[in-house]
């Protein structure tokens, strides 16, 4: 079972504000699945090798040629907060 | 009684490669562009784009491995580095992490850990109040930086001083560029620098905590900032304090060190393999072009041109680390039938007046002309202080040596009837001299060469001189 | 017009028989009258004009809110990305527009960045499976197989990471293929699980499906992960099933699949020995566990895919005081219920200390069930399996056991694991209700998974009319 701690740890790392509601349903849940997922932990993995990719390909590098770039406009055209030629967030630092 | 302690200090430098396109995507390096206008769907990280690896940073990479001893890993992968920042478009760095690129390695007295290869991150600038919400400050991102190609260099704790670590970094950065895959310019940011040091009492082999200092951005802030941050450990350990790893800020401005980030606000970057970028596995073709992609470095053009050229070592020295004066002076010494010492003497002559910084081959003076001025010198045909005149003026004019010194009357005198006659004109002008001289006052005979040498107007040879004062003073 | 298969209009338009412009406004008015909540989008007209030298020309197509269309809204059914309308078109999209020259319809309904076997995960409500309106049409491209079952679209395109195409087609009663991974090019799809998503079709029936994959594939040089097939996509011609081995995967064909389910897929095997295939009893031992891995790999993939919903270039922001309040709430309030659990899982799966025995684990548990398919490839041409375990439940009736909304992707998980192609035709009903027939065959077999589907398609005759009849 994930204590409610361990929830607001991980809702941290992934900047989620739960309410305290979703703590409580998300811990809940979390150690359901996570009961089920952990019957792998059954396996003998010893000399198994991980897979990352299903499929063999390697390097397929991209030539380093230019190409355009969008226009100004077009970039900021979505964001919530277009200010100076570009995206403003509150300070990183105002607390 | 005190213990004494000593330093232990590992570099990590993260390179901008010079490429012409960013790391993962098509848009143009950013030179002091307008805000957001090297951007594209890629580095903006929109939602649905693709990362797709740029083989001209792969090359660089493979570049500086193999010029710096490192082992070229057969196969290495890319990781997500996960955290939040608005500098970073996808909310995770694309880096190398356990499989990097090149492993081991050395550079002069340093011995190399790891190379690899990452994107750069955005820039983030400070604008105040926002005038939106009452009160808060603000910045705004400008991702033409975000995405350029990086690669970081991880050095083994093999540095003991700040010192070290300076001469060090002056060796690496004149390395890059020979190599060609980097501006490695501190104050522009292509080259930063970021210290970790320890220190242990004197000779114990265990490291002691390390911390890290941060993005120093010049040679002489790296050396500062690292004996400062030995001065604030040693002081800790003295008072019985420990040292906590803990990252940190070194301001040149009032030589203090203060904490960045803190300890709780714990890193946890949540590696894994990126999944949308295969491995790089080098093939025989990619290694071989890397390998013919790279020049002469400093310390093998050193050692050629002093067995080659015969060039003495601080000669030899001087040109590897200016290769665009060791190019030039290539260039004269073929010029002038590989009379390389005198080459050598000339193109420094050369440097002293343009200034180092200058491109030889950019000025009036061709190499052909200065071997040319070097063959009237050797041949005495102009004399060493008329020759340096000589170069004054080509500089100036771009002119031919030989012309210059024939229209300025700065040709050495052919025969001795000329001069002879001059020295028998000051000699009896200067009778007074000529006494002391035989009175026994041997010294006294500089008196008349200055005269002599006005009147000829430098073009005669000083040993030349000297003769024909003793045959005609009979001394 | 509505009896019409794609293939058939677009033989039909290109020989002069049957106008462009009508057809594409005949679904064009069907799709805006939509009633099961299908799209979220649909194009206000029909076009002027159309280039009727293309292979597809006049043919509308639906494609699932996941794609990333030019100018045109592109949500991944996230209040997120509300009303988002991306500065370029995914790849797969330009291939079927512009190259082939077909028409886009609409953009279809889908759970939330694909998470979710119902979609009920969408922040623009739940679409209604055409069969019953009380049940959901499966998921996670609900919308865009809702659209062909109820032909409000003559075709669509989807996702699958884990069955979100395989299953709902298999609810809804029509054709769904989840090709070879690297088939199609991934650019411009927005991501949820990176090493398992893979766009694939949605059509009536199998020769549909293989004309509209023809178009989709090939290997792009902005997706590095991406191959194309290495022939091209042929017409299905097969009638028999001749020297064809089948093999049935016990762990996938007996327990947790409903009866029903059950009794159509022994009838087919039966159907398929009439037409030549042996069928034998064969093993895919770690296939059972193929649920934890993935439900550690995609939800670790898509915690890290996710991160880019940050309020700051595009979609959804809620104003703070401080960057750390609008990172959090705005991710708080623009995420729905599963994609945050999903989230939540992946990050703590990936966290600082449980990465060996999770997501590390779960990338060896892939290997393994790679390896079994590898070994029974060896004996088989064709894995077959039910699609899913059950027929299309009652709206509602499984939001609240996340548990229970997984054990849906059961039978499709292991191929997608796997990376190999399946296919998912209609097999009948079963309490009135769809249920499919799925066959897997090795990477790159699509040209015969379609021959075998044909076959067994025209043994099966379904009648998928009924739904929108
Ligand atoms: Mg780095
Ligand atoms: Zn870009």
């Amino acid at each position: 079972m994930l204590s409610s701690d361990q929830v607001l740890h991980v809702a941290r790392l992934a900047r989620l504000e739960l309410t305290p509601e979703e703590v409580e349903r998300f811990g809940g849940e979390l150690s359901k699945v996570l009961d089920h997922i952990e019957l792998i932990g059954q396996l003998d993995l010893e000399d198994v090798q991980p897979t990352s990719h299903v499929i063999d390909v390697e390097n397929a590098l991209r030539a380093d040629v230019p190409r355009p770039s969008l226009p100004v406009e077009k970039a900021l055209a979505s964001a919530p907060d277009a200010a100076d030629g570009g995206f403003r967030v509150p300070s990183p630092g105002a607390s | 009684m005190s213990t004494e302690y000593e330093p232990v200090i590992g570099l990590e430098i993260h390179v901008q490669l010079k490429t012409r396109t960013k790391m993962f995507c098509g848009c143009e390096l950013s030179f002091g562009e307008e805000p957001n206008t090297r951007t594209c769907p890629v580095c903006l990280g929109l939602p649905g784009t693709l990362p797709v690896t740029n083989a001209q940073a792969v090359q660089y990479g493979i570049m500086m491995g193999l010029a710096l001893g490192c082992e070229i890993a057969p196969r290495s992968i890319f990781h997500r580095k996960n955290y939040f920042y608005p500098d970073l478009s996808k909310g995770y760095q694309i880096s190398q992490y356990d499989i990097p690129l090149c492993l081991g390695g050395q550079l002069g007295d340093v011995k190399i850990h790891r190379i690899h290869l990452e994107e750069d991150a955005a820039k983030l600038v400070h604008v105040g109040s926002s005038g939106r919400i009452h009160g808060s400050e603000a910045s705004v991102v400008d991702y033409n930086r975000g995405g350029t190609p990086l690669a970081e260099i991880v050095t083994e704790p093999d540095i003991y001083s700040a010192d070290q670590a300076r001469d060090w970094l002056t060796l690496l950065r004149e390395t890059l560029r020979q190599l060609g895959v980097s501006d490695v310019n501190m104050e522009e940011g292509s080259l930063r620098c970021d210290a970790n040091v320890s220190i242990r009492p004197k000779g114990s082999k265990a490291l002691g905590t390390k911390t890290e200092l941060k993005n120093m951005n010049s040679f002489r802030f790296v050396a500062q900032g690292i004996n400062a941050e030995i001065a604030r450990q040693t002081a800790l350990l003295e008072s019985g304090e420990p040292v906590t790893q803990e990252t940190l800020h070194f301001d040149p401005v009032s030589g203090r060190i203060s904490s960045l980030r803190s300890k709780e606000e714990a890193h946890d970057y949540r590696y894994f393999p990126e999944p949308d970028l295969v491995p790089i596995v080098p093939t025989p073709e990619m290694m071989a072009a890397a390998e013919a992609a790279i020049p002469e470095l400093p310390a093998e053009r050193e050692a050629r041109y002093e067995s080659d050229f015969g060039l003495p070592k601080d000669t030899a020295h001087l040109f590897a680390y200016e290769p665009t004066w060791g190019t030039y002076f290539e260039r004269v010494a073929v010029e002038g039938d590989r009379d390389a010492k005198a080459a050598g003497i000339w193109v420094t002559e050369l440097r002293t007046r343009l200034g180092a910084d200058a491109d030889p081959h950019k000025s009036a003076v061709v190499p052909a002309q200065l071997a040319a001025l070097a063959a009237l010198a050797a041949a005495k045909k102009v004399t060493a202080a008329a020759a340096r005149t000589v170069l004054d003026k080509m500089v100036e004019t771009g002119d031919h040596p030989a012309e210059i010194a024939e229209a300025e009357g700065l040709t050495a005198m052919e025969d001795s009837g000329e001069l002879s006659q001059i020295v028998a004109k000051v000699i009896s002008e200067n009778q007074d001299v000529v006494e002391r001289i035989r009175g026994g006052n041997a010294k006294a005979m500089g008196a008349l060469v200055g005269p002599i040498m006005r009147e000829t107007k430098g073009r005669a040879d000083g040993g030349e001189v000297n003769r024909l004062l003793r045959e005609q003073l009979g001394v | 017009m509505i009896e019409l298969t794609a293939k058939q209009a677009a033989d039909a338009i290109r020989s002069g028989e049957l106008d462009a412009a009508e057809y594409f406004e005949f679904y064009r008015q069907r799709a805006a009258k939509d009633p099961y909540n299908s799209y979220v989008w649909v194009a206000d007209e029909t076009p002027a004009e159309i280039d009727t030298s293309k292979p597809f020309a006049g043919v509308p197509i639906a494609i699932k809110d996941l794609f990333c269309t030019e100018g045109i809204p592109s949500q991944a059914g996230s209040k997120i990305l509300e009303d988002y309308r991306p500065p370029y078109s995914a790849t797969s999209v330009k291939k079927l527009t512009t190259e082939a020259g077909s028409t886009l319809l609409g953009k279809t309904n889908q759970d939330e960045f694909a998470m979710g076997s119902s979609t009920e995960n969408s922040a623009y409500g739940p679409t209604l499976n055409p069969w019953d309106t009380t049940r959901v049409p499966g998921g996670s491209s609900g919308g865009s197989a809702a659209v062909v079952a109820g032909a409000t679209a003559p075709w669509s395109i989807g996702t699958d990471t884990g069955g979100s195409i395989r299953q709902p087609a298999a609810l809804t009663g029509i054709v769904g293929l989840k090709p070879t991974y690297g088939a199609i090019s991934r650019y411009g799809m927005i991501a949820f699980a990176s090493s398992l998503d893979q766009a694939g079709t949605f059509t009536r029936d199998v020769t549909d499906t293989a004309m509209l994959l023809s178009a989709m594939v090939g290997a792009d040089p902005c997706d590095q992960t991406s191959l194309g097939l290495p022939e091209p996509v042929r017409l299905p011609t097969a009638d028999s099933l001749k020297g064809i081995r089948l093999g049935v995967p016990e762990e996938l064909s007996g327990e947790g699949i409903e009866e029903g389910v059950l009794k159509a897929f022994n009838e087919t095997l039966e159907l398929a020995k009439q037409l030549g295939a042996t069928v034998e009893t064969t093993h895919l031992p770690h296939a059972p566990h193929g649920l934890a891995a993935y439900y550690l790999i995609a939800p670790a993939e898509c915690s890290s895919n996710l991160a880019r919903y940050d309020g700051v270039r595009f979609g959804f922001r809620k104003q703070a005081d401080t960057l750390l309040d609008m990172y959090n709430q705005t991710r708080e309030a623009g995420f729905g219920a599963e994609v945050k659990r999903r989230i939540m899982l992946g990050t703590y799966a990936l966290s600082s200390g449980y990465y060996d025995a999770y997501y590390g684990r779960a990338q060896k548990v892939r290997t393994l069930i790679a390896q079994d398919f590898k070994n029974a490839f060896g004996d088989f041409d064709f894995i077959v399996t039910p699609t899913a375990p059950g027929v299309a439940f009652e709206l509602n009736s499984k939001t609240s056991d996340p548990l229970a909304m997984y054990l849906n992707d059961f039978c499709t998980v292991p191929m997608s694991l796997a990376g190999i192609p399946a296919i998912s035709i209609p097999n009948g009903l079963s309490e009135g209700l769809p249920v499919g027939f799925q066959i897997a065959g090795p990477a790159f077999s699509e040209n015969r998974i379609l021959d075998a589907a044909l076959a067994l398609e025209k043994a099966i005759g379904f009648d998928g009319s009924k739904a929108y009849a």
